[in-house]
Parts: C-alpha cells; sequence; structure tokens
C-alpha cells in the first residue's frame, strides 16, 4: 500500500487561493458567448416540434402548411431527413444512450422531437412547427411506479448490480431490539439549466463545426461520428461555457443532433435552441423513487441490519436506472446490508444523469430512516450517527483513502448550534409562534477518477501554454484548473495562455460525477511535470547552467524559473534555459486516469448538513431558515469556487425537500408543470442563510492531487436534513417529496 | 405565434374603436399576454398598444376622497406610492406579495386585474378547455387539481383567478372604470369577473372594444387602513401563486369591530368576496371565536374540484389567521416578505 507522507509544501502555490473567476467579467458584462449567441453567416433557425401524447403514433402532419408558412425553408420529418450511418437506437457502449432522431413514426414519451422546423426568421420556424399540427394514434400510457410489473434491471447506474447483500439482514433485524419499516417516495425531476440544449451546426463537406454546450466534447465527437459515419477528428466542438450542465449535458441530447441533421438537410448552417417546455422530455431527468427502508438496531444504538429497497423507473425503450441505494453501501455501519433495485418501465424519456444520480434520491430516504432509527432508539439524531459511524466501507470493507466526516458533523455541530437541540419534536417556537425544527443529514459522494490527457508548453519567452479540452459548466474550471497549472508549472498564472472548451485541444474527458477538477488537474500536473523534466534536462546536463549536475531531482519550479532545492541561491529562468539551447519550446504530455489505489480503498467525499425549518402550525407553510454544511473532499483548489458549488448543492437540497416535482397527468403521461412559474425551484427568499464549512482533508491515495471532487456532494444531506428539521418542528414524519404544505395540514 | 397587426392607440377613443375589431386584444405590459401567444393559447390578430395613451398612469386622489388608479399605473410604482400605500396597505401588500420585481415593475394595474387563469390545462394547447375553447370539455378535472378552485366552480371550469391585487380591491368595493363603444361606465369589481357557470370562456362583463381606464377605490375604503392584512400561503417563499389567500379589513370602535371586509384569492374564478362573514363580524368583539365564525362562514359551499379538499380548510385557518393579524393592527411598515404567513407578526420585536 502506498505510504501516507504528507505532501512538500511548494512555494509560490497557486492552488488554495480563492480567486474570482476569471470568466467573470466576461460573464457579468455578456461578452462570454455561448453556444446560442453565434450567428454564422446564412445561418438558419430550427425548431422542434414535439409530440403531445406520451405513447402512440404520428399518423399525420401538415408539412404542407408549415412550407408555406413564409421564411420557412424545410421541413425535416421521418420521410426526408439525413441518412444516418448508424441507427439512433443502436447501443456501442455503456455510455451511449438511445435518441429520438425522427426514425419513425413511433411516440415514446411526450414532448419527443417528431419533426423539425428550419426557417430564416425563429419566429417562422416557431409558428412552421404549430403549422404541422401533428395528428395521432394516441395508446394509453404507462405513468407512475404502479402502472406496470416491476423487472429486475441488469445493471444499476453505469454497470454496477441491481442487487447487494453483505451478512444477512433477517437475522440482523430478528435480533434487533429496536425495528424500523419506512418507505419515503421522491418524484420526477426535470432539468432546468438556465440555459437550455442549443447547438449551432455547420457543415463543410464532412466536416462539421459546432457551437454547443457540451460535458465531455471527446464523446461528444464520437456519438457524432459514429451517427453520421465521419471521423472524430472531422468534428470541432467549441463549448467554452455552459449556462449550467448538471449531468444533462454529459452527453450529446437527441435534439443537439436533430440541429446538426437540419444543417446537413438544408446545407446551411443552423441554430436549434429548445424551449424551456421542450426541457421535460428528451434531455433526461431524475427518474422517481420509491425505497422501502428496514432498520434494526441494538439496545445501544448499533444498527444491526439495514435493508433499502428502490423501485424506480426507466423508459420503455431504454435502460438508465437511478441507483439509490449505492449511499447505504458506504454511510453507516451495519453488520448486516441489502440493496435491491427494481424498475418498471414508463413512457417517458429515458431518465439519465441529474446531479448526484442515485445519492441525490437515495441520501434522502437514508437519512430519514436513520432519523426514524434514532428516534426509535430515543437517541439525538447526531449521536445516533456517530455510533454507528463507518470506520470501514461497509458494504466492501475496503478502508477509506480518507475520511474527516467525523470533524464536518463536528464543526457542523458547532457552527449550527446543535448541542441545545431538544430531543424531542414540537419543542421550539419562535417568538410568534412558528415551528422550528432542526435536522441533520450525512452527505456522501463516491471520489471518482475519469481519463483525460493534457498539453503544456514552455515557450522562449518564459511563459507557458496549457491546453486540455475540459469544460467550464460553471463550476469554475477556467480558473481552478489553471491555478493547477500555475501551481506545477511554477508560472504566475498570467502567465499562462491556457485554453478549455475547445475539442481540438487534448481529450479533457467528461466534466460529470464529481472527478473533472482531479481527473483534468492530474492530467495538467502530469503534462507540467513532463515539461519540467525536459526543461530540467536542458539545465542539468548543460556545463554552462547554473544547474549542471543538479539531478531532475534536485531542481524545483519557482516563479518562473528552476531553483536549486538545496541551494536556492542557484537557480536560472526558463527563458534563458531554452534560449541557450536553442529551443523555441519545449511540450510536455500528461494523462489521468484511475489507479490502482482504488482497488485497496474507498473513496468518498463526505459532509454533514443540519437544517432549521420555520413551519406555520396552522398553515403548513415551510420555510428552511438556516443551513449549515461542513464538507471534506480532500484537497481544495479554489475555496471560494468550492464554497460556491457548496452553496448550490445545498440549494438543489432545498429544491429537492420542498420544491422540485414533475407533475404528470395521470391519463396522458404529459408533464403539466412544464415551466420554470409552475415547477418550483428555490428563489432567493427560500435561501436565507447559507453557510459551507470547509473541513480540511488530505487525501494521499485519492489522485496525485489528493482532490476528491465538490459537484454533487451538497445536494445530498441537505434534503434529509430538511426532512428530518420538518419532523422536529411538527412531529410528522413526511415521507412523500416534495414536503408542501397541504402534506402537513 | 401568427402574424398579427399591431396598432398603437394615441387617445381612448381611438383605442377603442380599434380594439373593438374582431381578434383584437389591447397590450400593455404584456407580462401575460405575450407568454400565452408564445405559448399558442391566446391567438389575436391584432395588439392595440395602449402603453402611449396619455394620463392613464396617474393615481389621483379626489375631493371625495376616492382615489383613481389609472389603468396603466405601475403596480410596483403603486405599491411603492407612501400616500395610497398607507390609505390601503392591504392593497401594497397584496401588489407587492405577487410576481417578481421585474414583473411589478412592467405589470400594470389593469393588467393585474385581466390576468388569465393560471390553470395548466388551460395553458396547454392539447388539453381541452372550455375557457380555451368552448365546447371542448374540462380537462383539469380528473387530472392534476391540486391548486384548483373550491368556491364557485362549474362542471364546465374549476380554474382560478390568479390576482392578488383584486382580492383587497374586492374587499374595499373598488369599481372598474371602462370605456367603451357606447361611452364610459363603472361596475363593481366583484361583478367584474365572470363566475364559470356553463361560459367559462366569458371571463369578465367586457364587451368586444371595452377597455379599462381605471380602477377607483370609493371614500370609505381608506377607513380600513388601521387594520388591515393581505396573507398569501404560497408553495415557496417569494415568486408564487397563491395556494389561497386573504384581505382583511377591520374598522374597530370601542374594542369591537364595527365594519369587517373580507376576500378570498385563489379559491374561485374570481376574487371571492365573503359578504356573510363580513356581515357576522359586524358588533362583534375581535376574539378567535369570532373570526373563527367568519371563517366559516366564508367557506360556506366550498367543495373540492378534485384533490383540493386542504384548500377548504386551509382556507379556514388563513381567514382566522388574516383577521387575527389585521385585529392586532396594520403594521408600521410594509412586512420584509409582503403576504407571507411566516414573516413576523406585527406585535413581534425585530431580531
Amino acid at each position: 500500500m502506498p505510504e501516507t507522507a504528507p505532501r512538500p509544501i511548494r512555494h509560490g502555490s497557486s492552488i488554495g487561493q480563492p480567486l474570482t473567476r476569471r470568466d467573470g467579467i466576461l460573464k457579468v458584462t455578456g461578452a462570454a458567448a455561448y453556444a446560442a449567441d453565434h450567428h454564422p453567416p446564412g445561418m438558419l433557425y430550427a425548431v422542434m416540434a414535439v409530440s403531445r401524447i406520451a405513447r402512440g403514433r404520428v399518423t399525420h402532419l401538415d408539412v404542407a402548411a408549415a412550407k408555406s408558412h413564409p421564411g420557412v425553408v424545410a421541413v425535416m420529418t421521418p420521410q426526408n431527413k439525413p441518412a444516418l450511418a448508424r441507427h439512433p437506437d443502436e447501443k456501442t457502449d455503456g455510455f451511449t444512450f438511445r435518441l429520438d432522431l425522427l426514425q419513425d413514426d413511433r411516440v415514446r414519451y411526450a414532448n419527443q422531437p417528431v419533426a423539425v422546423v428550419i426557417a430564416e426568421t425563429l419566429e417562422a420556424a416557431t409558428e412552421g412547427a404549430a403549422l404541422l399540427d401533428p395528428a395521432y394514434e394516441a395508446e394509453t400510457p404507462a405513468v407512475g411506479l404502479d402502472s406496470s410489473e416491476p423487472f429486475t434491471p441488469p445493471a444499476i447506474g453505469v454497470g454496477d448490480p441491481a442487487d447487494m447483500a453483505t451478512g444477512d439482514v433477517e437475522s440482523g433485524l430478528a435480533a434487533a431490539s429496536r425495528r424500523i419499516e419506512a418507505t419515503y417516495e421522491t418524484p420526477a425531476q426535470y432539468h432546468n439549466a438556465m440555459e437550455p440544449h442549443a447547438v449551432v451546426a455547420t457543415w463543410d463537406g464532412d466536416t462539421l463545426d459546432l457551437d454547443m454546450p457540451s460535458q465531455g466534447l471527446a464523446m461528444a465527437q464520437a456519438r457524432i461520428a459514429g451517427l453520421f459515419g465521419i471521423a472524430p477528428s472531422d468534428i470541432h466542438i467549441r463549448s467554452p461555457f455552459l449556462g449550467g450542465g448538471f449531468g444533462s449535458k454529459g452527453m450529446i441530447a437527441g435534439p443537439q443532433v436533430l440541429g446538426i441533421m437540419a444543417a446537413r438537410l438544408v446545407g446551411r448552417p443552423v441554430k436549434l435552441v429548445m424551449s424551456r417546455p421542450q426541457m421535460f422530455g428528451p434531455v433526461g431527468h431524475r427518474a422517481p423513487t420509491r425505497q422501502n427502508l428496514r432498520l434494526g438496531a441494538a439496545e445501544d444504538g448499533g444498527l444491526t441490519a439495514l435493508d433499502h429497497e428502490t423501485l424506480t423507473a426507466t423508459s420503455t425503450f431504454d435502460d438508465f436506472i437511478e441507483p439509490s441505494g449505492g449511499v447505504s453501501h458506504t454511510l453507516y455501519a451495519a453488520p448486516a446490508l441489502a440493496t435491491r433495485h427494481r424498475a418498471v418501465r414508463l413512457d417517458t424519456g429515458t431518465p439519465l444523469f441529474m446531479r448526484a444520480p442515485g445519492e441525490a434520491s437515495g441520501s434522502v430516504a437514508l437519512e430519514g430512516a436513520i432519523d426514524e432509527m434514532a428516534e426509535a432508539c430515543g437517541m439525538d439524531p447526531l449521536a445516533f450517527r456517530l455510533r454507528n459511524y463507518a470506520e470501514t466501507e461497509p458494504a466492501s470493507g475496503k478502508p477509506f483513502s480518507s475520511k474527516a466526516l467525523r470533524e464536518c458533523y463536528a464543526r457542523g455541530a458547532e457552527a449550527f448550534g446543535w448541542s441545545k437541540r431538544p430531543l424531542a419534536p414540537g419543542r421550539m417556537r419562535t417568538p410568534d409562534g412558528l415551528l422550528v425544527g432542526w435536522g441533520v443529514g450525512t452527505a456522501t459522494f463516491p471520489a471518482l477518477m475519469f481519463q483525460a490527457e493534457a498539453r503544456a508548453v514552455l515557450t522562449a519567452t518564459g511563459e507557458a501554454a496549457v491546453a486540455i479540452g475540459a469544460i467550464d459548466m460553471g463550476q469554475g474550471a477556467w480558473t481552478a484548473l489553471a491555478q493547477i497549472a500555475a501551481e506545477e508549472l511554477g508560472l504566475s498564472i498570467e502567465a499562462i495562455d491556457f485554453r478549455i472548451g475547445s475539442s481540438d485541444l487534448p481529450n479533457g474527458g467528461i466534466a460529470g460525477g464529481s472527478a473533472h477538477t482531479a481527473t483534468a488537474g492530474t492530467a495538467i500536473k502530469a503534462a507540467a511535470a513532463d515539461a519540467i523534466a525536459q526543461l530540467t534536462a536542458l539545465a542539468t546536463q548543460d556545463r554552462r547552467s547554473p544547474l549542471y549536475g543538479a539531478g531532475n531531482a534536485g531542481v524545483i519550479a519557482r516563479g518562473g524559473r528552476l531553483v536549486r532545492r538545496d541551494d536556492e541561491t542557484r537557480s536560472e529562468a526558463f527563458a534563458e534555459i531554452l534560449a541557450r539551447a536553442g529551443r523555441d519550446a519545449v511540450e510536455g504530455k500528461g494523462a489521468a486516469g484511475p489507479d490502482a489505489a482504488r482497488e485497496h480503498y474507498a473513496m468518498h467525499a463526505h459532509g454533514a448538513v443540519f437544517a432549521e425549518v420555520t413551519v406555520d402550525p396552522d398553515l403548513g407553510q415551510i420555510r428552511t431558515t438556516r443551513l449549515v454544511g461542513a464538507f471534506a473532499a480532500g484537497r481544495i483548489i479554489n475555496p471560494r469556487l468550492v464554497r460556491s458549488q457548496y452553496y448550490g448543492g445545498m440549494i438543489w437540497g432545498v429544491s429537492f425537500a420542498l420544491h422540485e416535482q414533475a407533475v404528470m397527468d395521470p391519463r396522458t403521461g404529459r408533464p403539466m408543470n412544464a415551466n420554470l412559474a409552475e415547477y418550483h425551484v428555490p428563489v432567493n427568499a427560500d435561501v436565507p442563510a447559507l453557510e459551507a464549512i470547509l473541513v480540511e482533508e488530505e487525501d494521499p491515495h485519492v489522485n496525485p492531487l489528493g482532490i476528491k471532487g465538490v459537484g454533487e456532494i451538497g445536494v445530498t444531506g441537505s434534503a434529509g436534513a430538511i426532512v428530518n428539521a420538518i419532523w422536529h418542528a411538527t412531529g410528522r414524519r413526511v415521507r412523500t417529496l416534495p414536503v408542501t404544505l397541504d402534506k402537513l395540514l | 405565434m401568427i402574424p398579427f397587426e399591431y396598432v398603437r392607440a394615441t387617445d381612448v377613443a381611438g383605442a377603442v374603436a380599434s380594439g373593438a375589431e374582431p381578434g383584437a386584444a389591447y397590450l400593455a405590459a404584456g407580462t401575460n399576454l405575450l407568454d400565452l401567444m408564445k405559448g399558442g393559447v391566446s391567438r389575436p390578430t391584432r395588439l392595440v398598444d395602449i402603453t402611449r395613451l396619455p394620463g392613464l398612469a396617474a393615481v389621483a386622489r379626489r375631493d371625495d376622497g376616492s382615489v383613481r388608479i389609472g389603468a396603466l399605473a405601475r403596480n410596483s410604482d403603486l405599491a411603492h406610492d407612501p400616500a395610497f400605500a398607507g390609505a390601503y396597505p392591504a392593497v401594497a401588500e397584496a401588489l407587492l406579495s405577487g410576481a417578481s420585481a421585474q414583473l411589478r415593475n412592467a405589470a400594470t394595474a389593469a393588467g393585474n386585474v385581466m390576468q388569465r387563469t393560471r390553470c395548466p390545462y388551460f395553458a396547454d394547447t392539447a388539453s381541452a378547455c372550455n375557457k380555451r375553447r368552448p365546447g371542448t370539455g374540462c380537462d383539469a378535472q380528473g387530472g392534476e387539481t391540486r391548486l384548483h378552485a373550491i368556491l364557485g366552480w362549474s362542471e364546465a371550469c374549476i380554474a382560478t383567478h390568479p390576482s392578488d391585487f383584486c382580492v383587497p380591491l374586492v374587499a374595499l368595493d373598488a369599481r372598474v372604470e371602462i370605456a367603451g363603444p357606447a361611452g364610459t361606465r363603472t361596475v363593481p369589481l366583484e361583478s367584474f369577473h365572470r363566475l364559470p357557470g356553463d361560459a367559462p370562456e366569458r371571463e369578465t362583463v367586457l364587451e368586444p372594444g371595452d377597455l379599462i381606464t381605471a380602477l377607483v377605490l370609493p371614500p370609505e375604503a381608506a377607513g380600513f387602513s388601521g387594520h388591515s392584512r393581505y396573507l398569501k400561503v404560497r408553495d415557496r417563499t417569494s415568486y408564487a401563486f397563491a395556494v389561497v389567500s386573504a384581505a382583511v379589513g377591520l374598522r374597530l370602535e370601542g374594542g369591537r369591530i364595527a365594519e369587517a371586509r373580507l376576500a378570498l384569492g385563489g379559491v374561485a374564478l374570481k376574487p371571492w368576496r365573503a359578504r356573510e362573514a363580513e356581515g357576522l363580524l359586524a358588533g362583534r368583539a375581535p376574539d378567535e371565536s369570532a373570526f373563527r365564525d367568519a371563517a366559516d362562514a366564508a367557506l360556506t359551499g366550498a367543495e373540492p374540484s378534485g384533490d383540493n379538499a386542504f384548500k377548504i380548510e386551509l382556507a379556514r385557518r388563513l381567514v382566522v389567521r388574516a383577521l387575527h393579524r389585521a385585529a392586532a393592527g396594520t403594521p408600521e411598515r410594509l412586512p420584509a416578505l409582503p403576504g407571507s404567513v411566516l414573516a413576523p407578526a406585527p406585535e413581534a420585536p425585530h431580531a
């Protein structure tokens, strides 16, 4: 096993500094061009017509009416769509999901694209799409978790087994002195990033130029290449800024491909931007879940068994199973542990990745059930969690690569004032009689690593050009990754020409799984180390250099110079070394990926979220008046950006607990609140006080930078803490989310 | 969006003449109409822009003690007019509890009155809706009905009127001043919106060409300023339509209620004046028992139109709460969260 030696402290560090976003001024002044801001010459506008039924067939489209509308150039239907090299339903790997690209007249979910109208103006395309007025042969859709027979999925998430068990749960429950059984339900939630999916596509022969928000450029290239039968290298995607991704832009969405097809059809550049209502269908969503938890505990509060069964939903035509039980594999030390996942097929789009897929929905159910078990044991919920603190990962038995959860509990509880919490519910009131409750939830998210490559070029001016096809989706990659580059090259951040967000740069992997900073950062670190090593070789092997004979390990890069470790008076500037060697530049290359340490350790970020809610005792209205989260996620590259990620995640927790749900008409299977007036997310007044505490944690195993990732963990724990706080305020356990006021009357 | 004619009216007579044409609609801020047009819900063939009509944005106090709110007065201007807010605090509170600051800055007084329902089946052109297409049926019934009507609904329509502003206005006997092809008339706001009956497509008493030019609060409306509240139960703390709301005005004399005004929002296709409850309160001491009686009376005849029975009890409780808050006295300053039941009570010390 690797040694756990402290990392050397390096001088002139850029890592750890709370830099403001380097792209911030561009964004607040409107100068940052998002995909839909582009208007290549000759560009046309494409608007999708989407299905108003959830299941059946399109029997007629009034193409003539649409085409005769002034400004309409073409109508793309299953009859005239450009031929594809690969059927949109063909799956080539586990990350290929079936797309609706006008392959036939079938309708598999509401808001599925059924045609695309291309016109000289957005208005003409919009009216053309309305004039298509599709006729349907509707079939009865499957709506809701009780509408069809559950099946055991072959895999959940991205390939994990549906069932897991360690120890004997039934014996554990039988031996328990206290048991609880609780069923939690979470609703379907739909992606609503500020920026809807968009594409501006320009074909030049068989080469394709795209402005398109994407969380994974190389994956998008590969998918497009397969569909159109062209080489990935002939596809150039620019994606410098995303107005949010949250998983929905991880893989190219069907509507974006339709924009590319439309451009091919008309032989001109085409822009396609989804409307807000159209987001409720073809871009993935979080599936509804019904989770049944059975817990047993001994007299002293120690868990004897934890059984977590999830029923969720996927589409009729593809599989993505929300892996809600995963959190139970990790969090609490139960000697007997079992999780099962079952699913039904519904007439919806395929649910896909949505911020903390599995962890978010699973966390709220697990944290609720843990709270119920604590209550049954007469214990403080935090004390109960500490009593069942997992020293090793319960499901795998592996040690944690690091785990500062105890410190998170302690720091969060201290900041929140948890010690003053009365054990019994319904005991706290505001001066004007409103009920107040306090709840806690444990946050967790795996520390993943994907694959990426990077390039770092040290130039004759003593500066550097660092390039990686990484993605800033709002999390701050423009800033944090540049800080890593500056750190590893021993340069100030201003001396680096830093490029990301374009597919002609080295493959930066996917900005997902909370693993992008770790993965892309590690690739940058490796590329920088390679460049510095080459430069060092030039210096230390040159008799004219003050560094001659120091050896590669004998120098460090700092302030644009190589410096002897044992004698800081001996140093030489990058530019001098290159000039003397007659070199314009040295080019370093680096790659990152998961390493063997992953087999030996369980790797997760952790946190503790404390929530205060105020509830009107008569009217049921709820407000989260305080949220305090303390998180440990390894090394923190930029505390300002990380805090912002935690805030965002915790606000998603408020949304999960109190607001978000797609309301499906039970007869038609259509979302009836497909707009932001009726599909509620929190507004500022719903989040009056938010605090995120960064708990130090050093992880020598997780990756060379010690980064665990912070993008998704904030959603976990938070929703459960709020639901538990509502119980503490009211004495009512509401297990069907979101907790709306009618459930408290 | 279908092509439409855009006409900019320069005087009321011209606007009325232009607005009387079939397919015409008046355009003020457009905060509701333009959304409905984009969604294909409203498809006017002519928009008559009335925003340039002179003098229609003024708020004028008249010698008789009444106040005339010009049709084009902005929601935010009206709410932040200190004299207006002081005289009609529940109206100001209702205005500020609605929409967002940006929308309030644009939306007009008459436009607020003319808001269309938020029933999702009305907004969804794939659904049957008697209001949108008469005679096609009502897909809301049997569908998602959590926020639908509990009073005054019919088999033809179970939608609600979404306005906050109208609720205290109707409690205060506001009148609507209308310029039409046959001249000018005023009607009580209470009878301006129609209950659905068997013709939910007829939403108001307006006839073709009729243009709201003002809303008028009568002299006695200011008599409730000392004991007025608007409370609004919402699914989030701000920027949400009412689940139910209540406007209360009390005139207290010698420790008793001399006169009460009470109206409910979010419960019917019009702002719901609770006259019977008002009558019950007159002469009573302002206490829990009187308030409960009033609440029961206000909800007389309430029936769920779907999965919304909770709204009946919720409305009852809200009436009691609003009466208590009003009896305690209008807060000196508008609460930081206007209309919120979660805002501290006025008697509570400031944090």
